[in-house]
């Protein structure tokens, strides 16, 4: 266990040293509470412009999806191009965390994972306390890059020192990054379902045959 | 040199706001980049990189078999040329039968090195650049000035102005306000296009996939939101195994921005799905562009094992005052130098390759180990064999050969003040002595030199109780401390003579070489090292120690380099022999000390002061902590300037070839100097004294500058 919270701690350090707002919670019913007041505060209702998508979490039942909408009218767990370049937060599952550079990482090959972190402004990210790793090459080893077809790592708000090195946040993707470290959370795919490509590779394969 | 070529440097060196914001930087950048690797070993990672990236160029065309078997397995179609055009047709067809009207791209240096936006502007097709920089530069009609941050040359001023004329008008110079204006304006463009293209950091064989590094979130969206996204990845983005991107992004992100780790980091393996459900096209172009010609010449090899971090600009003392676009062309400082020669032309590089004082900062810096200053040179010597020797250069190189003849001249000009400078045919000279300049005083050239008062000197050798027998060092000089400190040379042998070594000046001893090596004139450096040997003798002594690091370099290095490229190998055994022998000053001093050979006097009034980190001695020879600990030792108390290892801007020739930068380049060394308060600067090398002291000198200055040498010799025993 100490082991853990060491490594929780250098991750949090971590990622907040860039911009990273992190938030540690037991359990899940307590991280939606979390996730919901944020939402709340951020004025999410079901309006235009105001709303936020939710991409698929392993983690989310569809009874947790039904009382979040209550809670908070406004969330879409429905994720398209449109709805997620309307939206002001996105909300996402993260698959490992890198205490070392205070990253999260996720494999990425279903488009509303991207969606949901690239277009609004506030993007969420939870995150299992147990997938924190220690750094890059314990990740590396870790995922089979021949199963992945878009990792995406996530280190802090969106950046730029274009003009005159000043440092500004929030250009092209989130300008705030809001980590959820879950103790006790349904650990994510660890060996990913195949790809929509690697189907239509490996027909072709069976085709060429 | 070309006038406009002189004057772009003037026009760089005048626009305030170049000199401000890069030197402000420079200085911000080592400290962060310092705290960046910060518990990391530096030096091993970097061997690591160098590894797997020189492997990767020895074999370019089997790892792209590589890549593209397994990308295509996956779904990626690859397309692989030599052709720089090609790359433009595959894109701009792809684009006509998709019909695309508009495009986004992430950032992409392999992109600009084709023009391919001209390309497919030309045709219609509408293209925005998105990362922030590379927009501002776009909208502005200029050229990346810095391949990490490309519109660093610009004020804030300036980026609002050119929105206003650009996109919208009324656009104010707040930094935030602009940052907001070009996320809104290129939201709608993200949404619309129907191509993104993006280059790419690493292309990894074994699994067919792509490293794409940012930190503003633009290739993200590039990758996800078009239908069809093309990567133009140059051959040396290859590695072979996926493991190895570890030790790459370890070093990029904190050798280019001094971040942990970018923002956003992608690993691209497959087409995945696009927003409507079918599957992206995804097309990687591998382009060698001479690439694999670079990869086999035995020299340039190196150049490959860039990440194109930038860390090289950041440091080097003539970017951080001209900026980038002095260079020309799509890569900037000395790297971009070197890039340029072989992506573009050898001669296009004619002229730049001249900006580089070959001070060495780059290459300490350099994550892909590449020693940049001497693949400059390696473009200076190819430049004068394809052009010849100028008569008039070699006229003036049997002038410097010939040390009698050479100290006549030179006195000559001394006492005359200025007869020669206006001459072209001393020009070619290692006139530095004689040179009249603005900006710094002159040594007045002794009247006999050290050649002649060396005989004069009665040595006293007092063979030491722990010495195994009785040892002789010959004395190398070097022009300046032979023509104009005599008193130097006096001081070497002084304490010499205390530590029990006898010292000979073997009178065939001439020029070390390094002004010719340094105008790429081979030849006659090869002609130096032969005759140097032959006069050194260097089976008779014990030790060969010269005063002037450029010299113990050309020794105990070069010799050795200009042989073997200039084909005397016959010579090479009897070059190596001389460079076991040769060791730099404060190295022998400091053994003889640890040895109890020399002892320090008593009771030395302590004394503060500054040290000056001559280029040679630190970055070639590694000794730059010697004089400073024997100062020390000695009882005085050091207070390091600022960037005490940053050039001063002599360079040889160099302040005389351009002194438009050697003067600024020495202006602010004096700065930090200044800003250290104390009474004294030592020096390991008499160049940087014969610069800093007549510099001083100039200003008025009351601070004294020595050769660490002769403080040595005041404080021995
Ligand atoms: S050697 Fe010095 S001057 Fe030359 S490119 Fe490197 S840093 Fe710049
Ligand atoms: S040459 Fe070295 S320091 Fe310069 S950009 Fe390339 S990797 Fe970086």
């Amino acid at each position: 266990m100490t082991a853990i919270t060491a490594t929780f701690e250098d991750f949090k350090l971590r990622a907040e040293a860039v911009g990273a707002q992190v938030e540690k919670v037991p359990n899940k019913s307590a991280a939606l509470d979390f996730i919901a007041g944020v939402l709340l505060r951020e004025g999410i209702a079901d309006a235009p412009g105001a709303r936020a998508v939710w991409a698929h979490c392993p983690a989310i039942s569809s009874a947790d999806r039904e009382q979040l909408t209550a809670r908070v009218p406004g969330i879409q767990f429905d994720v398209t191009r449109d709805n997620a370049a309307q939206a002001i937060a996105g909300i996402s599952q993260m698959d490992w965390a890198l205490a070392d550079t205070g990253t999260v990482v996720q494999i990425a090959d279903t488009v509303d994972q991207r969606l949901v972190s690239t277009l609004p402004a506030l993007h969420i990210a939870l995150v299992s306390t147990a997938s924190i790793l220690p750094n890059l090459p314990a990740l590396l080893s870790r995922v089979d890059p021949r199963k992945t077809g878009y990792l995406a790592f996530i280190t802090g708000p969106s950046r730029t020192a274009d003009i005159e090195r000043v440092l500004t946040i929030g250009v092209h993707g989130p300008a705030r990054l809001v980590i959820v470290m879950v103790d006790e959370l349904p650990s994510n795919k660890i060996a990913p379902e195949k790809t929509t490509s690697d189907k239509i590779a490996s027909e072709k394969m069976a085709v060429s045959q | 040199m070309n006038a406009e070529f002189k004057q772009s440097i003037l026009d760089a060196l005048n626009n305030p706001n170049l000199a401000g914001a890069l030197g402000r930087f420079s200085e911000a950048y080592r400290t962060s980049r310092a705290k960046a690797y910060q518990g990391i070993d530096f030096e091993s990672l970097r061997t690591e990189i160098a590894a797997v990236k020189s492997d990767a160029a020895g074999r370019f065309e089997e790892l792209a078999d590589m890549f593209q078997r397994n990308a295509e397995a996956r779904g990626t179609k690859v397309f692989r040329t030599s052709d720089p055009h090609a790359v433009n047709q595959y894109i701009l067809k792809l684009a006509m039968d998709r019909g695309v009207t508009s495009i986004v791209k992430s950032k992409s240096m392999a992109s600009e090195e084709i023009h391919l936006n001209a390309h497919l502007e030309a045709a219609g097709i509408e293209v925005s650049e998105t990362d922030l920089g590379e927009w501002i530069i776009q909208l502005a009609g200029q050229r990346p000035s810095h391949m990490v941050m490309p519109a660093i040359h610009m004020t804030k001023e300036e980026v609002a102005d050119t929105f206003s004329d650009k996109v919208e008008d009324g656009q104010q110079p707040d930094i935030p306000q602009l940052v907001k204006f070009a996320r809104n304006k290129l939201r709608p463009k993200f949404l619309a296009a129907e191509m993104g293209i993006t280059g790419a950091n690493i292309a990894v064989a074994e699994t067919g996939s792509i490293v794409i590094i940012t930190n503003e979130g633009n290739a993200r969206l590039v990758t996800t939101l078009p239908k069809i996204h093309v990567a133009i990845v140059g051959l040396e983005k290859l590695i072979e195994r996926f493991k190895d991107i570890a030790p790459i992004l370890t070093a990029l992100p904190r050798s280019a921005t001094a971040q942990l780790l970018t923002s956003y980091v992608s690993i691209i393996g497959a087409p995945v799905p696009n927003t409507d459900g079918s599957p992206k096209e995804l097309h990687i172009i591998l382009m060698d562009n001479r690439r694999n010609e670079m990869s086999r010449d035995p020299r340039f090899k190196q150049a490959l094992q860039c990440i194109r971090c930038a860390s090289c600009l950041n440091v080097c003392p003539v970017f951080s005052l001209v900026g980038g676009h002095v260079f020309g062309k799509v890569y900037t400082g000395g790297i971009g130098t070197i890039l340029t020669a072989w992506f573009d032309a050898l001669k296009q590089s004619d002229e730049i390759q001249s900006l580089c004082i070959q001070c060495g900062a780059c290459k300490d810096v350099c994550p892909g180990k590449i020693d940049i200053p001497d693949l400059v040179l390696e473009l200076r010597r190819r430049l004068a064999v394809e052009q010849g020797q100028p008569l008039v250069q070699k006229a003036a190189f049997s002038i410097v050969n010939n040390r009698r003849a050479f100290h006549t001249v030179l006195r000559a000009a001394s006492i005359a003040q200025k007869p020669f400078a206006k001459d072209g045919f001393i020009r070619h000279l290692p006139m530095f002595l004689t040179e009249m300049t603005e900006f710094r005083s002159l040594p007045s050239i002794a009247s006999h030199p050290f050649r002649d008062v060396f005989k004069k000197i009665k040595q006293e050798v007092r063979p030491h109780a722990t010495q195994p027998k009785p040892e002789k060092a010959a004395f190398f000089a070097g022009c300046l401390l032979d023509f104009a400190y005599p008193e130097m040379g006096e001081a070497v042998v002084q304490v010499l003579n205390k530590a029990g070594i006898e010292v000979v000046f073997p009178e065939g001893q001439t020029c070390c070489g390094a002004p010719a090596r340094y105008s790429g004139a081979y030849e006659v450096a090869s002609q130096n090292a032969l005759d140097n040997i032959r006069a050194l003798r260097a089976d008779e002594v014990t030790y060969v120690v010269s005063a002037c690091p450029t010299c113990t370099v050309g020794l105990q290095h070069d010799f050795v380099a200009n042989l073997e490229s200039t084909g005397h190998t016959d010579a090479l055994p009897a070059a190596r022999a001389l460079a076991e022998k040769v060791v730099d000053f404060s190295t022998l001093v400091n053994s003889l000390v640890e040895q109890g050979r020399l002892k320090f006097k008593d009771g030395i009034a302590p004394q503060r002061f500054t040290y000056h980190d001559s280029c040679h001695l630190k970055r070639t020879l590694r000794a730059e902590q010697t004089p400073r600990k024997l100062m020390q030792q000695a009882g005085y108390e050091l207070v390091e300037m600022q960037q005490a290892d940053m050039c001063c801007g002599m360079g040889g020739s160099y302040t005389l070839k351009l002194p438009e930068l050697s003067a600024p380049i020495l202006e602010r060394k004096l700065v930090h100097i200044e800003q250290a308060g104390v009474p004294l600067v030592l020096i390991d090398c008499p160049g940087c004294v014969m610069q800093i002291r007549g510099g001083l000198d100039k200003r008025g200055s009351t601070i004294k500058v020595e050769l660490t040498a002769q403080r040595l010799a005041e404080n021995f025993q």
